[in-house]
């Protein structure tokens, strides 16, 4: 059970993690066609590649609640559909299949083999399946290896056998793969090292001799038992394994490759072995060898080939020749292996070769690239190297061999998908003085990384825009009959008249359709089979197929000031607030019902919903009324008019709409009613389809202009548009069928309607000032927007401008070569080792240098220009990192960029020649930078921040106070507050929050009058600290490099003591409690999120949302809390959180429990990812567990819904 | 005596399922070399910790893990001599 806490608060993903662990291809759905399965963080996705488009789009996404390690995809002989195998921090193996028909995964077996987490001997780091689906193996790290044999039976459903052993202990297995052997027993085969002789040997000889072993690793189908077949020692550095086809289709064993080379290997084979191509090029140093980091391998009749990278991006295409026999038949037996350089992609952690020509590739940081084959590399100018030139033993001395990068000319990108991996530091705030503040981040590394902004919206595509003579008040479009499939006109109304255009190839304006142009006009609706009909303020005109008009005119002294339509009904409402009511008959004319209905308020919007499929007429009126009620009437024939509801509003409704919506508690339609409000506050109802009962009232804020509400399409399903101060739509979900509203990312608009033409067939025209807009939404899935900016190098921190809407990064890039390196080596003609054109560093990164560092500050302008204004190159092998904008009193409160740099770091073990705080002004309103000196100090400064007019750094384990001076920072004040190394600063008045690298937090105090430092309060467990951030006085929200994220609060007591009067004397002479500060932290809560946090603040996300906190983790995930304000709540979202843990276990096999408590057990949190699991499952369990809870599930459902959309998206 | 006989049985059980289960004249050696191939099969196995570190080490993922299991043979270097 949970820990109970003073405090409660409740997790949520508001963007899961984009990062690919690793991405499986395969027939998922029992298709001919292909999907991708990724793994992302804790994320199950599949996806579907369309050939036609050349795009991705995510089919469906879960969260497992478990760390996904590996998976792999395997077939059973005979099936068409391919079963996922999940390897995670279970102890269990996991066989999972994609149910197409329910959209859903199914999982099929669960089988524990060992203790759960991610220990060295628990087999899930491997995963290599038999290419026949006969059997899988999973193995650890260390010793422990598992074979499952898989089967089917008599019902020809998949069986698991139990584990068969393949355990060696003292021995590390680098990789695995499954051999291709065709229908004999199957092969396993593993890199492998034995450590026993080193672990005994003192002087180090056997350390020195070990050897490296691939070793088979024989399943006996018959015997049922698991054999060490084969070993032989292979190259030291190999750590990849590629299977080669085997059977019919290849020579069968595995590739195996090391550092600068790539060999051939098989029991039976001879071995071949060829070097892997270095890079020529002025700046690359000929001496540089490379490893195979991700690779893949491709069959297509009768021929196979493997792709394989490099470090560096570049792929190089790799073949075996086969030797032939008198007939120029391939024999089994290999002749030689090729090499040669294919194209460069960035750098994976997977590679997928679809069949119909595509290329996924799964970045290892950045977006993720799908890719269209040219061709294959068959005929090109590339120099092709083979194994006859190269010798077999990896000891022996050869020729290396070197290529040209170039441009890619074998594929063609086709998509790239937006990923925020790795995430390096967050900041929202509201720089384009919209309602909601944007969230700005840092992400990628290298060439590739990029300065985003998030926005929440979705995304518009505009279409036409034109100019209007006028201003026009509304628009409608019609179709001229009911068989119609797109519309024909577009009615336009201004203050005084009415414009009607046809719709075709081009839009004109036309005069003989019948309507009334002298007038404004209220609605337009094509009714029955053929006629159309214009309401206009003073009358009903009703326009039949053969032009002839009939017309009701209003009632004298009395015109219509609401209307509404549907292709059966017309309602409209009097200024005098009578109601009338027409129904169409049989023969196709309008009936006016006998009596008028007088409302006792004036009328200021009806709506009629949609004849329901196979009735005559819609149920219900509502009828908004200016003393801020709702009415249903009936429409029934036996109570026409009768009062059926009434709601209380807050405010006076603006518009009305009654549609009918997806709905996820009944998992069908449910008829809805949607109010927008004078004050701009949207209402949705459900509106009960036979009592006309008004129920379970959502609420949200558009803007402050009155709501206005259309019934539009959007990809098939209907949709209401909601324009106040921002165009807002509400749709369901695709993938939960919950109710969703969005911002457009698009101009506010002041009408709009429903547009569907042969050119676009669901769009949607607008009125926007005197402008007419036809614009679609093609995308409902992702509801934040994303706009990036390419930066430099890899970005570290960054701040903005203390009043400007600019950035500041910091940018650092270890291991490679800094500009000015760079221009000199290409300078140097002695040293030009080729031709010196210079490739983009986007795709083919920055010349590479062990023990060189390039470093930069960007200047980036996110929202006017949208791009990098000023770039400052850091010089001597120095890296920026840390930053901070500084005001200094001294300096009449001047602003200031403050930059910590380090000279010659090494990362680990850490240790550098110097470091540095450089003093920038901000010239230009802050778009430019002047130097103006720097301060050399003992360590690299990892944290700096602005301090009551000074500055406050944290250089090594010390905290120093220092003022601005004319050559250089002036040193004020100085203690050593922690163990290690500072890494963070946070202050509020006298107080500051330390974060160690390693020591959690320690509150210190600075005392003016005595300039001393002294800290009070420290905790009690190691907190490999990343990230803090004050969320009041007392306490500080942090996470940490294991992916906990963590609320301290400091005793009352201690924090008034602290602050008290005085030369803090009394502070400084208090007892330490066990060799630390007097007091202690108190844990308040505490969560395992699975990523690691980088960023965490405490942020408003939506106008007039409460406070939450926003973390952000390396993977690319954005996450809130939300504190819980009453206690009821909490007890009703943990009794949930209980249920849904049985309920809906978690489809890896982890005990949620446990994996949100992984290091430390979780506390004072409730799991929302895991309670919006909730909507997703079947009704029956719904309704159980609505009735542990004695609640409704609707209920149930909006209370999840209000948890997100109050303070988030 | 039987007790203390199957207590070392239990105890040999223990230590060959469980790799690094200590024993009483386990060595600071042995100890610490346990530790940190715990440490660097942590890191290998949890994907995040993985990239965090190959951000910060300036490499790629594959890379980082070859070396960390290769570490993982002398984490510690060599084992001291023994002394009889």
């Amino acid at each position: 059970m949970a820990a109970t806490s003073s405090m409660f608060m409740y997790s949520l993903t508001i963007q899961p993690p984009s990062a690919v662990t690793q991405a499986i291809l395969g027939q998922f759905a029992g298709t001919k066609e292909q999907q991708i399965v990724t793994a992302s963080g804790s994320r199950l996705t599949i996806h579907r590649p369309d050939p036609s488009l050349g795009k991705i789009s995510t089919i469906l996404s879960q969260d497992v609640f478990g760390i996904i390690r590996t998976l792999a995809a395997f077939r059973l002989a005979g099936s068409n559909k391919d079963y996922i195998v999940i390897g995670s921090d279970s102890g269990r193996i996991t066989i999972i299949e994609y149910v197409p028909s329910q959209n859903r995964f199914n999982r099929i077996h669960l089988e524990t083999f060992g203790k759960s987490g991610i220990r060295r001997v628990i087999p899930g780091q491997y995963l290599a399946v038999d290419p026949k689906g006969r059997a899988c193996l999973i193995a650890s790290v260390e010793k422990n290896k598992l074979v499952y044999v898989l089967n089917r039976n008599a019902q020809a459903e998949l069986t698991i056998s139990s584990p068969l052993e393949a355990h060696k202990p003292q021995t590390l297995v680098f990789a695995l793969a499954g051999l291709d052997v065709g229908y004999e027993n199957p092969v396993f085969a593993a890199l492998e090292v034995d450590y026993t002789e080193c672990d005994q040997d003192s002087t180090g000889q056997a350390y020195e001799d070990l050897e490296k072993s691939l070793v088979y690793y024989e399943l006996d189908l018959g015997l049922n038992h698991v054999v060490r077949k084969w070993s032989d020692p292979v190259d030291r550095t190999a750590t990849m394994l590629f299977q080669v086809p085997g059977g019919a289709d290849g020579p069968s064993g595995v590739l195996v490759c090391g550092l600068d080379n790539i060999t051939y290997r098989h029991s039976n084979q001879d071995p071949f072995r060829v070097p892997i191509p270095r890079r020529r090029g002025a700046t690359e140093n000929p001496e540089r060898k490379r490893h195979i980091i991700a690779g893949v391998m491709h069959k297509m009749r009768g021929a196979f080939f493997f792709l394989l990278q490099s470090e560096d991006g570049d792929m190089f295409k790799v073949t075996l020749e086969m030797v032939e026999d008198e007939a120029g038949q391939a024999t089994g037996e290999v002749k030689r292996l090729k090499i040669k350089y294919f194209d460069t992609v960035p750098i994976a952690s997977n590679l997928c070769i679809l069949k119909s020509g595509f290329l996924f590739v799964a970045s290892e940081t950045g977006n993720h690239h799908f890719y269209q084959f040219e061709k294959l590399g068959d005929d090109d100018e590339e120099t092709e190297f083979d194994s006859d030139s190269f010798p077999v033993d990896p000891t022996e001395p050869y020729t290396p061999v070197y290529f040209h990068p170039r441009a890619a000319e074998n594929v063609n990108l086709v998509e790239s998908i937006d990923s925020m991996n790795p995430q390096m530091d967050c900041k929202v705030a509201n720089l384009t003085e919209e309602d909601a503040p944007q969230i700005y981040s840092v992400c990628g590394t290298g060439a590739r990384s990029s300065f985003r902004t998030l926005k929440h919206g979705l995304e518009v595509n505009d279409i036409v825009g034109s100019e209007l003579p006028g201003g026009p008040t509304a628009v409608w479009t019609t179709k001229i009959t009911r068989a119609d499939e797109y519309d024909a006109y577009i009615v336009l109304s201004f203050k005084g008249e009415t414009l009607v255009l046809s719709i075709g190839e081009t839009v004109e304006e036309v005069t003989d359709t019948g309507f009334l142009s002298s007038a404004p006009t209220l609605a337009v609706q094509q009714l029955g089979e053929d006629a159309l009909i214009q309401v206009h303020p003073h009358g009903i005109r009703h326009i039949r197929a053969d032009r002839r008009v009939n017309e009701w005119p209003t009632p004298q002294h009395r015109y219509i000031v609401a209307a509404t339509t549907n292709e059966r009904q017309v309602a409209v409402a009097l200024s005098s607030g009578e109601i009338v009511y027409f129904e169409m008959d049989t023969d196709g004319s309008l009936a006016e019902y006998d009596e008028k209905r007088e409302m006792s308020a004036s009328v200021s919007c009806l709506s009629l919903g949609e004849v329901p499929e196979g009735r005559t007429r819609s149920q219900f009126l509502a009828i908004g009324c200016a003393d801020s009620t709702v009415r249903i009437l009936s429409l029934d024939p036996e109570s026409t008019l009768e009062n059926k509801s009434v709601q209380a509003l807050t405010s006076e409704p603006s518009a009305l709409s009654i549609m009918a919506m997806a709905d996820s508690t009944s998992g069908g339609s449910t008829l809805y009613l949607h109010i927008g409000l004078h004050s701009g506050v949207y209402l949705r109802t459900v509106l009960d389809e036979v009592t006309g009962e008004l129920s379970d009232t959502r609420t949200r804020f558009l803007g402050p202009k009155p709501a206005k509400l259309f019934r539009v399409s959007v990809k098939g399903q209907p949709a209401v548009l909601a324009l106040s101060s921002r165009s807002w739509l509400g749709y369901s979900d695709p993938q939960t069928k919950g109710f969703m509203l969005t911002p457009l990312d698009y101009n506010a608009l002041e009408y709009a309607s429903n547009f569907s033409s042969e050119q676009c067939v669901e769009g949607m025209v607008g009125i926007e000032k005197n402008n007419l807009r036809i614009f679609s939404i093609d995308k409902l899935g992702n509801n934040l927007l994303q706009q990036s900016i390419p930066l430099t190098y890899t970005p570290r921190k960054f701040v903005r401008h203390p009043e400007q809407p600019l950035f500041y990064t910091i940018e650092s890039e270890n291991n490679t070569l800094s500009p000015s390196t760079k221009q000199r080596l290409l300078n140097d003609t002695t040293l030009v080792n080729g031709d010196a054109a210079v490739l983009p560093p986007e795709e083919f990164g920055y010349p590479r240098a062990q023990g060189h560092w390039a470093s930069c500050i960007n200047i980036v302008d996110p929202v006017t220009a949208k791009a990098v204004l000023q770039r400052i190159d850091l010089e001597d092998n120095e890296a920026a990192v840390s930053l901070a904008a500084v005001s200094f009193s001294s300096q009449d409160d001047e602003t200031f960029l403050l930059v910590g740099t380090g000279k010659d770091i090494v990362v680990a073990p850490r240790s550098f020649s110097a470091g540095f705080i450089y003093v920038y002004r901000f010239l230009e309103d802050g778009k430019e930078l002047e130097f103006i000196h720097k301060t050399k100090v003992k360590e690299p400064p990892q944290a700096l921040l602005g301090f009551q007019g000074r500055l406050l750094a944290g250089i090594g384990n010390e905290l120093r106070i220092y003022d601005l001076g004319l050559k250089q920072l002036l040193r004020k004040c100085q203690a050593q507050v922690v163990p290690n190394l500072v890494v963070g600063l946070q202050t509020q008045g006298s107080r500051i929050v330390v974060s160690d690298v390693q020591e959690s937090v320690v509150y210190v105090v600075y005392k003016y009058q005595e300039n001393r430092l002294i800290p009070f309060v420290d905790d009690v467990i190691a907190r490999w600290t990343t990230c803090t951030t004050m969320v009041d006085y007392e306490t500080v929200a942090g996470g940490d490099k294991f992916g906990n994220i963590w609320l301290l609060r400091c005793p009352q007591k201690a924090s008034e003591e602290a602050d008290e009067d005085g030369s803090g004397a009394h502070l400084i002479h208090e007892r330490q409690y066990l060799q630390g500060a007097p007091n202690r932290l108190a844990l308040l809560a505490h969560f395992f999120p699975q990523d690691v946090p980088t960023s965490i603040q405490k942020t408003q996300l939506v106008a007039g949302g409460r406070d939450v906190l926003l973390w952000t983790g390396l993977q690319g995930t954005l996450g809130i809390f939300i504190p819980f304000v009453s206690r009821e709540d909490v007890d009703f979202f943990q009794t949930l959180e209980q249920h849904l843990r049985t309920e809906d276990a978690p489809l890896a096999g982890r005990d949620h429990l446990i994996y949100r408590g992984y290091y430390v057990p979780v506390k004072g949190m409730i799991d929302g990812d895991l309670c919006e699991r909730y909507a997703l499952l079947p009704n029956d369990k719904k309704q159980m567990i609505a009735g542990e809870l004695d609640r409704s599930v609707r209920e149930i459902e909006r209370k999840i819904s209000d948890m997100r959309t109050r303070v988030a998206y | 005596m039987a007790d203390k006989l199957r207590t070392q049985q239990q105890l040999e059980q223990l230590q060959s399922r469980y790799v690094g289960t200590g024993h009483a004249d386990t060595t600071k050696h042995e100890w610490t070399s346990n530790i940190h191939r715990d440490s660097y099969a942590s890191y290998i196995g949890h994907p995040p910790l993985l990239a965090y570190m190959s951000v910060g080490m300036g490499e790629c993922k594959e890379r980082v893990r070859g070396m960390m299991i290769e570490k993982m043979i002398q984490p510690v270097g060599k084992p001291p001599e023994v002394q009889d």
